[in-house]
């Protein structure tokens, strides 16, 4: 076999711990041993890590900061269950599900492009103020939206659901603040897992390609990189587009998951945002399989502390901090790599044990 | 015809007239260096040659082509390349990858391929990484291809920065104060490198130096600028011996 790189190894390995994770949920769950809460935050687990994956290419590769990525997820959830409960009944379940997948990751690309066409020429935190913006006013949109469909074809409102004007055979499909019920629930926790999968493949492979190695280049250094004849705006809206891309799919997951899909400041808002990026700098910038391990932890952390009712939120502030001065406080890191303690230096020895034995 | 042809360049940054009236032409093959006081407009001058600025007046011409304020990526493709005289490196990327950047525009695939890896990501990944280890080999950095360009010290940063520059094949290498910070040892290899990458690339080579040994050893002509304005111009022998440069310039 040719020898892998570090950054290969890395990827490898850690899409070996997802699929140890899976199994030992998936066997938790099929035995009963995982409460029911639990067992109902995988899949959102996962939609989340993905958006946080998205996240993180934009912001450690790209070096623009997004506050507006749920709503790229928003997109993806509303356009994909929108697409499946209007055809519900007139494709078979499977080639819908993939459909649904194509159509969410499109729209949500589509949004992520017609965004950055005018901010990511300019420079600054534009891109940070506009998604920020962006991922409201898809919100509010959503909320006040109506869409029906009858024998005639589809009737649009914004106004209520009495102004679709429709027969009485008539199906509303979305329902201003209700959103969108009785979407099919075909998001498992075995697909949530294989894409999550797939998206740590896509963005291992995307930066480590001529085009992310670009794309690093104008992060780095934007003048040395246009001397060297790098399309500067052409890279930018590739690595955010992509970027939304994956996002999007975290919106079909998350979407096909619940019986009512609705847009609320807590799953697709201003909140969620900021939270992925927490995951996402939790996890270390830059480092996709991070991301998903602060996801994990930060999603089900409250969960588990749930007994604990009044000082919940205390104890997940405090571990919020905790993680945050052990990854990025300069005294602290100084101490880790004295102590052999950073993580690279943790793994070498984890190495040179096993070559012991 | 003239490699490079400079008429009547001139910039103004608000009040302040930085380049006024500027000539140069440059014959292909050519060593031509660009010298002058701090603050006189050299980089200046290299940062208008190169589109990071937009001359307020002036034309630049390349192999006879108006290059005038077209983009700096254009101006790259069209075949002018540089360094900086404070270094630019991609600090984050190995030594090896700041070359292939170098080489984005003349080996290609697309994005899908290389997200998929189809067949085609291989092949080309393998012709860059030859091609830009041949180029390192020049430098002799290929040893330290896979060390972080940022991790490099400061005498190599600079080679590096040749390197990728040269990467993008260029019919003209602008140098900004390439020996700068070096010690006469550094300077001497590296008055050794340029005249190896003349011969290596055919490539023409306009520098910004303020080291008399190195300039006065290896440029065949010489354009001296003062207040941003041309002071004298031609073979180097005559210019450094232009008493109004030895009044302007090189004092005593
Ligand atoms: N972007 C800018 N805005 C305003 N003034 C500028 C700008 N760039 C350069 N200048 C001014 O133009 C003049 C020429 O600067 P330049 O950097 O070209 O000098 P130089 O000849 O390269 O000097 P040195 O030998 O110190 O590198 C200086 O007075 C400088 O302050
Ligand atoms: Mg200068």
């Amino acid at each position: 076999m040719k020898k892998l790189n570090g950054s290969t190894k890395k990827l490898i390995s850690s899409i070996a711990v997802i699929l140890v994770l899976y199994i030992v949920m998936s066997t938790m769950q099929a035995t009963g041993n995982l409460s029911s809460l639990m067992s109902g935050l995988l899949v959102p687990v996962c939609a989340y890590a993905l958006v946080a994956i998205g996240l993180n290419l934009c912001v450690g590769y790209l070096g623009e900061l997004s506050l507006g990525h749920a709503g790229f997820m928003c997109v993806g959830a509303f356009t994909s269950a929108f697409f499946s409960k209007t055809f519900q009944n007139e494709i078979p379940d499977v080639p819908r599900f993939i459909l649904a997948l194509v159509i969410g990751t499109f729209f949500a690309a589509l949004f992520g492009f017609l965004i950055a066409i005018p901010v990511l020429r300019l420079s600054g935190d534009y891109l940070a103020i506009v998604t920020l913006a962006f991922g409201e006013i898809i919100k509010n949109v959503i909320n006040v939206l109506y869409v029906g469909r009858d024998a005639s074809g589809f009737h649009f409102s914004l106004k209520d659901m009495m102004s679709l004007n429709m027969d009485f055979d008539g199906v509303v499909l979305v329902n201003g603040a209700q959103g969108i019920t009785g979407t099919p629930r075909q998001s498992t926790f075995t697909i949530s897992v294989l894409l999550l999968i797939l998206a740590l493949v896509v963005t291992h492979n995307f930066v480590n390609s001529r085009t992310g190695r670009a794309v690093k280049a104008i992060r780095d250094n934007q003048i040395a990189a246009e001397t060297v004849g790098l399309p500067i705006t052409k890279y930018k809206l590739i690595a955010f587009t992509i970027s939304a891309a994956i996002a999007g799919v975290g919106g079909v997951l998350y979407a096909h998951n619940i019986n009512s899909l609705t847009a609320t400041t807590n799953n697709f808002g201003y909140n969620m945002s900021i939270m992925i990026l927490v995951y996402v700098v939790l996890g270390g910038i830059g480092n996709f399989s991070g991301s998903v391990v602060a996801t994990v932890v930060l999603t089900m952390l409250p969960e588990m502390l749930r007994g604990l009712s009044t000082y919940r939120m205390l104890i997940y502030s405090i571990v919020l901090i905790g993680l945050m001065l052990f990854n990025w406080a300069p005294g602290i890191l100084k101490f880790r790599e004295e102590h052999g303690l950073t993580t690279k230096q943790l793994l070498d020895k984890f190495k040179k044990k096993k070559e012991v034995q | 015809m003239a490699l490079l042809e400079v008429k009547n360049l001139g910039i103004s940054f608000g009040g302040l007239r930085a380049v006024d009236e500027f000539n140069l032409s440059i014959e292909k093959g050519e060593l031509y260096g660009l010298i002058g006081p701090n603050g006189a407009g050299k980089t200046t001058v290299f940062n208008m040659l190169t589109g990071i600025y937009k001359p307020t007046d002036g034309m630049i011409y390349l192999d006879g082509k108006n290059i005038t304020g077209k983009k700096t990526a254009d101006i790259n493709k069209a075949g002018v390349a540089r360094t900086f005289q404070n270094i630019r490196l991609f600090g984050d990327q190995s030594v090896l990858d700041n070359v292939k950047i170098g080489l984005h525009n003349s080996y290609e695939y697309g994005t899908f391929t290389g997200v998929f890896r189809l067949p085609k990501y291989f092949a080309t990944e393998k012709k860059m990484d030859e091609r830009a280890l041949e180029i390192l080999s020049v430098f002799g950095l290929d040893k330290e291809a896979k060390v972080l360009a940022s991790n490099l010290p400061y005498g190599k940063q600079r080679q590096l920065e040749i390197a990728r520059a040269l990467a993008t094949n260029p019919k003209l290498l602008l140098l900004d104060e390439p020996a700068a910070g070096m010690n006469p040892n550094e300077t001497q290899d590296l008055m050794d490198t340029i005249a190896l990458i003349r011969k290596e690339f055919g490539v023409t080579i306009l520098l910004i130096e303020h080291d008399m040994k190195l300039v006065s050893g290896i440029c065949e002509k010489l354009t001296v600028l003062n207040f941003g304005r041309v002071l004298a111009s031609g073979e180097t022998s005559t210019v450094l011996n232009d008493p109004e440069v030895i009044k302007a310039y090189l004092g005593e």
